[in-house]
């Protein structure tokens, strides 16, 4: 039992991070109506940064935050605006073919990092990574309650963005009508490098959370980008509170497959899990509740 | 106040809109009428931008709109609202009403203006924490029309809000568009519903296969013999 619930907790805790990956991942499919097959590439770019910043210049993760996600929102806005976007604007171009731009992407991203930093395990050793906090049976590392925290807060802020403002409501609106958002005075445009943008930032964060409780080498990127594509179908395909739902699923398969059938192959539940939803219930999680 | 001058218009290689030319006049309420596939929802997006001309002029208040981005249109004081209503229907009511004041001068009053909609519109004032696509039909075409009452608009464009509703609706319907004319806004309505509209509107155009036939006013072509046998079925 005790074991039951650590494992729970940990899955719980890994969970809250992989649902701001698979938030991001969400807007953009919600906006952009693709799946962005570079998005874990694009938090491998933040995993380095945080990685570069600690290893020269000594600055803890946590503060990294304020690095990392502003300069992968301005990698964001570049791809959107320059890669992505033009191939939008002409309807004769598929949307298939602003996925395979993010393929193109995520494989010059894989291989940019392999360039620069080889392809060596690389890591983060924090003065806290190691402290455990104990409560009853079951232990809590440290910088993973704390990740688990900050992963909450950027999770409510986006939900407050997204519902109070009228940008975040324009980022709502395009995803459901992204014609009758432009009668409404919304530039398409904008909103959909913004959205790519923020997406990017998300995972960014999560990014540099993940750093100090995990190992970092270029094909990073391909498992998290995975790892969001199964997200978001589990979380029903462009739902963000469905995303959340998703990424604690997936956080706690995965816990638990470690834990009781074997470590190595960790990566292997969520997939095993992603197969049997898409088998039996293809509408994701969101299908369970009918709404 | 709008005038297109030999508008052309086509999706890909097909042309839908032929040397359209027609005037709104400041204050009125002006009709176009025509079949289903005659052009008048093509019509009404390239004006606000959502198609561009192949050919042709709009001129909005003396000021060329032909390239204007559709986002930009309704700056000017032109809003669309189209058919079919084009709620965000995962958006609540009072959401999507504030959808409809994002620019300059609506946003300031974006309160003021609400209130007013809901004064106008009860319902929806009942209804304004209830998502958009749980609305009824009736209540979705008046929130539409709401919506687009947000935008302070000079020109209302209002693409079939009698669609799919039931009689007594569409007389609401029409209701709401002459009182909303009452207050000032000049209306292009475009209607199916040929015998209602004409009895109250100003003027009306007649759009067949994508070029303008008879206008008239109202009266005028409720008389007319053309328009008797093809639209009215007298
Ligand atoms: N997006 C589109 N792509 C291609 N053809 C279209 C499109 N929208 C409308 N059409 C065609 O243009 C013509 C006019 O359509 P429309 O303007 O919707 O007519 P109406 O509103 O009068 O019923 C029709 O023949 C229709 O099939
Ligand atoms: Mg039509």
């Amino acid at each position: 039992m005790e074991l039951f619930l650590q494992t729970l907790v940990n899955g719980t805790l890994i969970g809250g991070l992989y649902a701001i990956i698979g938030i991001g991942m969400t807007l953009i499919m919600g906006v952009m109506g693709i799946i962005n097959l570079a998005h874990g590439q694009i938090m491998m770019i933040a995993m380095y940064i945080t990685w570069v910043l600690w290893q020269f210049l000594g600055i803890d993760p946590l503060l990294s935050l304020f690095i990392s996600i502003p300069l992968v929102y301005v990698l964001g806005d570049l791809m959107a605006r320059y890669l992505l976007y033009p191939l939008m604007e002409k309807e004769s171009i598929l949307p298939e073919n602003q996925v395979l731009m993010t393929v193109g992407i995520g494989m010059v991203l894989v291989e940019l990092a392999r360039t620069i930093f080889t392809s060596d395990y690389r890591s983060v050793q924090t003065s806290y990574s190691d402290i455990v906090w104990r409560l009853g049976h079951i232990s809590l590392s440290v910088p993973v309650v704390i990740d688990f925290f900050i992963a909450i807060a950027f999770t409510g802020a986006m939900f407050w963005f997204l519902i109070k403002t009228d940008i975040g409501r324009s980022i709502r609106a395009t995803a459901q009508d992204k014609e009758a958002a432009i009668l409404m005075g919304v530039s398409a445009k904008k909103i959909t490098i913004l959205t790519f943008a923020l997406g990017s930032s998300l995972t960014a964060a999560a990014g540099t959370l993940f750093l100090p409780i995990y190992y970092l080498y270029p094909d990073v990127g391909p498992i998290f980008t995975l790892k969001a594509f199964v997200i978001t179908i589990l979380g029903g395909l462009g739902s963000t509170v469905g995303a959340i739902a998703g990424g604690l699923v997936l956080g706690i398969a995965e816990t638990f497959g470690a834990t009781y059938i074997s470590m190595g192959y960790r990566d292997a539940f969520g997939l095993i899990i992603f197969l049997l939803v898409l088998i039996f219930m293809p509408g994701g999680l969101k299908s369970l509740t009918k709404v | 106040m709008l005038k297109l001058e030999n508008v052309n218009m086509s999706y890909g290689d097909i042309q839908v809109l032929w040397d359209v030319s027609f005037e709104v006049k400041e204050a009125e309420i002006l009709v176009l009428v025509g079949a289903n596939g005659a052009g008048k929802s093509s019509t009404l997006k390239t004006i606000s931008g959502l198609q561009r001309v192949r050919s042709g002029k709009i001129i909005f208040n003396g000021e060329d709109i032909t390239q204007l981005p559709a986002e930009e249109v309704i700056t000017r004081g032109i809003v669309h609202v189209p058919e079919g209503r084009r709620l965000f229907n995962e958006m609540t009511v009072e959401e999507n009403l504030v959808m409809g004041s994002l620019n300059g001068e609506s946003k300031k009053l974006r309160s003021q203006t609400m209130e007013e909609c809901y004064e106008l519109f009860p319902r929806l004032l009942e209804r304004r924490k209830q998502l958009a696509g749980t609305l009824s039909g009736g209540e979705q075409q008046m929130l539409a029309v709401a919506r687009g009452l947000m935008a302070k608009p000079k020109l209302l464009m209002l693409d079939e809000p009698s669609l799919g509703l039931a009689p007594v609706l569409v007389q609401d319907i029409f209701d709401i568009v002459k009182s909303v004319n009452k207050q000032g806004i000049t209306v292009l309505l475009v209607e199916q519903n040929v015998q209602s509209t004409l009895t109250f509107c100003d003027r009306a155009y007649v759009l067949e296969n994508g070029k303008i036939g008879i206008s008239g006013t109202g009266k005028e072509l409720l008389n007319n013999e053309h328009v008797k046998t093809a639209y009215l079925g007298i």
